[in-house]
């Protein structure tokens, strides 16, 4: 296109066309052209980057919640001390008195430490919880009561940290929780080889706790599976329902015309709305209980409701009207016609419909605090009107957590959520693929 | 679980009629399934509907009625005394005040709040969990605690008699109906339709859920708040004391710095989204190669499923700090819960919204209108910005209204990044509250349900329902109407 720019021999005219002032034009313009573009990729290399940027922020924080450090420690189990009624019963133990033996275990280790806030210090090394978890060994293998045993406990939240690098050890003393002495006992064990980072069993098989060494997310996963399947139970079939009526039966007049403006309005009421109709309606009305993951699922079933519906109804609009006709010349009523024929094969897309809702819900949090499921649930719930809590309410429960050691459970709690939501999505779009028919 | 058990017998009984239906149908066929008129498993499914679904409707009523009715019952059972001594411990001086000359009409003299607390105090007596009571009122309610389960355990098996009565007795009505002549099909057919439009009002029932549930708790708290306050005053602050002597004991509940704070994070938020959804919308239809495409548009959508509590994370992570050493190496002093923060990280959750709609709303836009510009001599950037994008404006501005509701009713991100302090600003790098944030800030935690600072939720809920609503209709005439001018 340049050569047109160049001036044409002095000779001819000057055209319109060929002047100095119409080359400038045309390199103004394309000059303009090529800004527009570059608006255009700047614009989508911000939100690139910004996925970016998110995505590895929490992998940064959140791999190392994978791993938990440990301590290696030579517990002596006193069966005087835990035990002080001497039934050897695990029931009748005195459960405070394993943090006892760890802590006598560790002055054992260094013996040369004397004096209260000496002690006090070198207590900082190991979880204040690390008794609990000596308590949970000793309830699977009683038989280990009276020896001298080699135990892996986990360390402080501080020690934690400044082994995973969440905190700078070269930081002076004052800003960080671990004091120089206790650096320096830390490395001496360290030495000796009894430290390691293992796999952080704890966050796949506990609940909540106010200390993140044992602070787990089973009973959010678990909240949230209860959860999703009253939402699905509710919203399922009675989306499919709205949908076949709407979509193959309903006349064309006033009242489902106030159905389908209604399912679009209802489909972009911000979600915190929902929250305040199950406080009023569920929790106040009809009195069910805080927290309980039939109230949520009712809650999160209306919010997907038309998102369902919506789905469902292009499903089976794309379903040819042969179908219908053929089934109909053969005698079936309207209904044997519906769903016999055009619902098996709208199923496919009704699926993908419904899983692309539900992963809506599963990230859903406002209308869940709204009914109370920020509760603080130390056991997995073990029925629908439990108290529980779900996936992201606990994500936000944690990323208010002052301590550095919720930081990265937070994060580590959002990869594990993501990992659900691509799952799901992975489901819709190989479903989609696996199954799609062109008419 | 009684109610379970209940549940549990009646689909069993639904499908013994099934069973029977199919079996009867075909013994009256007298051997020839063709002399009836409908194929026998209609006869069964005919049964089988009559069977569960009455007293599934029973059930469900039951239900939503027996706790209100049990609690009268168990509060008009309790004898003065036992009242007053429950009182004497458990209410405030001021309120064992004004309830003791009274205390004679019994539990209709309580107020709603120490009813709830006295009712709460029988139920956990009568589930054994004791350690929950205050041990001083034990002996005056355990009367009421032991009626209460008996009522329970009355109701529960009140409701599996009649249950089993019910549909009962309609499988033998229906098993008795069933002949050769029997036009089961229509039947279960007109059964099933009426579902299917029962389904399909549900959506309705929602809103008029919505609408119902917030109308009447603000009208409540407009009785103890004018509405000209809550919608024109400029001061928030909803602490309302928890003894009425305490000093500024009266909240104030003027909206106007909420509704500015929310409006502040949402144009921040808009001043994001819409360049860059916009931009990448029409680089993406117009400009980049296929298989750019291929890889942007599945970034985007990554994008727009990531959960906002996520992105709220972010912004307090990440977002949040980096915009506050920014204005420190500036010296600027920006709050760390700035609107700011708040807006640009709404922004970018907006971002794949906006550019899904628009890139709708642009391959809507006619070939034939690029072509003719084309053909004129006018290069790719001067036909959009002069052509696609004057024909495509009722519909982008449809998707920037609805963009723009959803950053009116998002609630995490600002939850999380934005501040609980109402101040009328409009400056961005101060701390503001929205409207959203008050809601969940109010409610989460122990509530009283007749105070006004509770209610005031609701007066906020109905605002923000309000005008999501307005903004989602006037968006989807918009762009409804664009559609009908090239199909």
């Amino acid at each position: 296109m340049t050569e047109i720019a160049e001036p044409m021999p002095t000779a001819m005219p000057v055209s319109l066309h060929t002047g100095d002032a119409a080359t400038k034009r045309l390199k103004a313009r394309y000059a303009a052209e090529r800004r527009f573009r570059f608006y255009g990729i700047l614009a989508i290399l911000f939100a690139c980057t910004m996925l970016v940027i998110l995505l590895s922020t929490l992998l940064k924080e959140g791999t190392s919640a994978f791993f938990q450090t440990e301590v290696k420690l030579a517990v002596t189990i006193d069966a005087g001390v835990i035990d002080p009624k001497g039934t050897g019963n695990p029931a009748e133990w005195d459960r405070g008195a394993f943090q006892t033996l760890v802590i006598d275990a560790l002055y054992k280790e260094f013996p040369d430490v004397s004096g209260r806030t000496e002690k006090r210090d070198l207590r900082g090394l190991v979880s204040p919880v690390a008794g609990v978890r000596l308590g949970q060994m000793l309830d699977e293998n009683p038989a280990l009561v009276g020896q001298t045993i080699d135990v892996w406990l986990p360390a402080s939240d501080g020690v934690n940290q400044i082994v995973k690098g969440g905190i700078d050890r070269d930081l002076p003393e004052a800003e960080r929780p671990i004091s120089d002495k206790q650096l320096a006992w830390f490395d001496s064990l360290e030495q000796r080889g009894d430290v390691r980072s293992a796999f952080n069993t704890t966050f796949f098989t506990a609940s909540d706790s106010n200390y993140p060494e044992l602070a787990g997310l089973l009973g959010a996963m678990v909240g949230t599976l209860l959860t999703m399947l009253v939402t699905l139970v509710i919203s399922l079939p009675i989306g499919v329902a709205a949908a076949v009526y709407l979509e193959e039966f309903a006349p064309k007049n006033r009242f489902t015309e106030i159905i389908e403006v209604n399912i679009n309005n209802l489909a972009a009421v911000p979600s915190i709305v929902f929250g305040l109709l199950g406080l009023a309606v569920f929790l106040n009305f009809f009195g069910m209980p805080r927290s309980a993951p039939l109230v949520g699922g009712l809650v999160l079933g209306l919010l997907v409701l038309p998102t369902i519906i919506i789905a469902s109804r292009a499903a089976l609009k794309a379903v040819p009207p042969s179908i219908r006709e053929a089934a109909l010349g053969m005698g079936a009523s309207k209904l044997q016609a519906v769903m016999h024929h055009v619902l098996p094969l709208a199923m496919p897309g009704i699926m993908t419909g419904t899983i692309i809702g539900m992963a809506h819900a599963v990230g859903e949090t406002a209308p869940l605090l709204m009914i109370g499921m920020n509760a603080f649930v130390t056991s997995a719930p073990d029925s629908l009107l439990a108290s529980s809590s779900v996936l992201p309410v606990q994500i936000f429960i944690w990323a208010d957590k002052p301590e550095r050691g919720f930081v990265e459970l937070t994060s580590a709690a959002i990869l594990v959520l993501l990992a659900f939501l691509i799952l799901m999505n992975g489901a819709a779009i190989w479903l989609r693929k696996k199954f799609e028919r062109r008419w | 679980m009684s109610v379970t058990l209940t549940v549990s017998v009646l689909l069993f009984l639904s499908l013994a009629g099934f069973w029977l239906g199919r079996n009867r149908a075909v013994a009256v066929s007298g051997g020839r399934i063709a002399n009836l008129h409908s194929v026998p498993n209609y006869y069964g499914s005919y049964m089988a509907l009559w069977a569960a679904l009455p007293a599934l409707v029973l059930i469900l009523v039951w239900l939503a009625l027996r706790g209100a009715v049990i609690d009268w019952m168990v509060l008009s059972s309790m004898s003065p005394q036992q009242l007053e001594s429950w009182a004497r411990v458990m209410l405030a001086p001021v309120e064992l005040e004004a309830l003791l000359p009274s205390i004679a009409d019994g539990a209709s003299a309580l107020t709603e709040t120490s009813r709830q607390l006295l009712l709460i105090n029988i139920s956990n007596l009568a589930i054994g969990q004791a350690q929950y009571v205050n041990a001083g009122v034990i002996d005056a309610i355990t009367p009421a605690a032991n009626h209460l389960a008996q009522l329970r355990g009355l109701a529960d098996w009140t409701l599996f008699g009649i249950v089993v009565a019910l549909a009962g007795s309609l499988l033998a009505i229906t098993w008795s109906k069933i002949g050769p002549e029997f036009r089961a099909r229509n039947n279960v057919e007109r059964i099933i339709t009426a579902l299917l439009v029962l389904c399909s009002t549900i959506a309705i029932l929602t809103t008029v859920g919505i609408v119902l549930s917030l109308l009447f708790e603000s009208i409540r708290f407009f009785t103890k708040v004018p509405i000209t306050e809550f919608l024109f005053g400029l001061q928030w602050s909803p602490q309302t004391a928890i003894r009425a002597d305490q000093v500024g004991s009266s909240g104030a509940f003027g909206a106007v710095p909420l509704f500015t704070g929310t409006l502040l994070i949402a144009t921040i938020a808009m001043c994001v989204a819409a360049p860059v959804g916009l931009m990448s919308a029409i680089y993406l239809s117009e400009y980049a190669p296929k298989k750019i495409r291929g890889v942007v548009k599945p970034v985007l959508e990554i994008l727009a499923g990531v959960p906002t509590v996520v992105f709220g994370f972010f912004a307090i992570l990440t977002v949040a700090p980096f915009i506050r050493d920014v204005g420190a190496a500036l010296g600027i002093p920006i709050s760390s819960q700035s609107a700011l923060a708040a807006g640009v990280v709404m922004g970018i959750m907006i971002v794949p919204f906006v550019s899904s709609l628009a890139d709708d709303v642009i391959n809507a836009v006619p070939q034939s209108l690029r072509d003719g510009s084309y053909g004129l001599g006018a290069t790719k950037s001067e036909t959009i910005k002069q052509v696609l994008l004057p024909a495509a404006l009722p519909g982008i501005v449809g998707a920037m209204l609805l963009a723009v509701s959803r950053a009116i009713g998002e609630t995490m991100i600002v939850v999380m990044a934005a501040g609980l302090q109402a101040s009328l600003t409009l400056n961005p790098l101060e701390s503001v509250t929205t409207v959203t944030v008050q809601i969940k800030s109010i409610l989460v935690g122990d509530q009283e349900f007749d105070s006004a600072k509770t209610l005031s939720v609701f007066a906020l809920g109905l605002v923000l329902f309000l005008v999501t609503l307005a903004l989602n209709v006037v968006a989807l005439r918009i762009v409804q109407k664009y559609r009908e001018k090239y199909d």
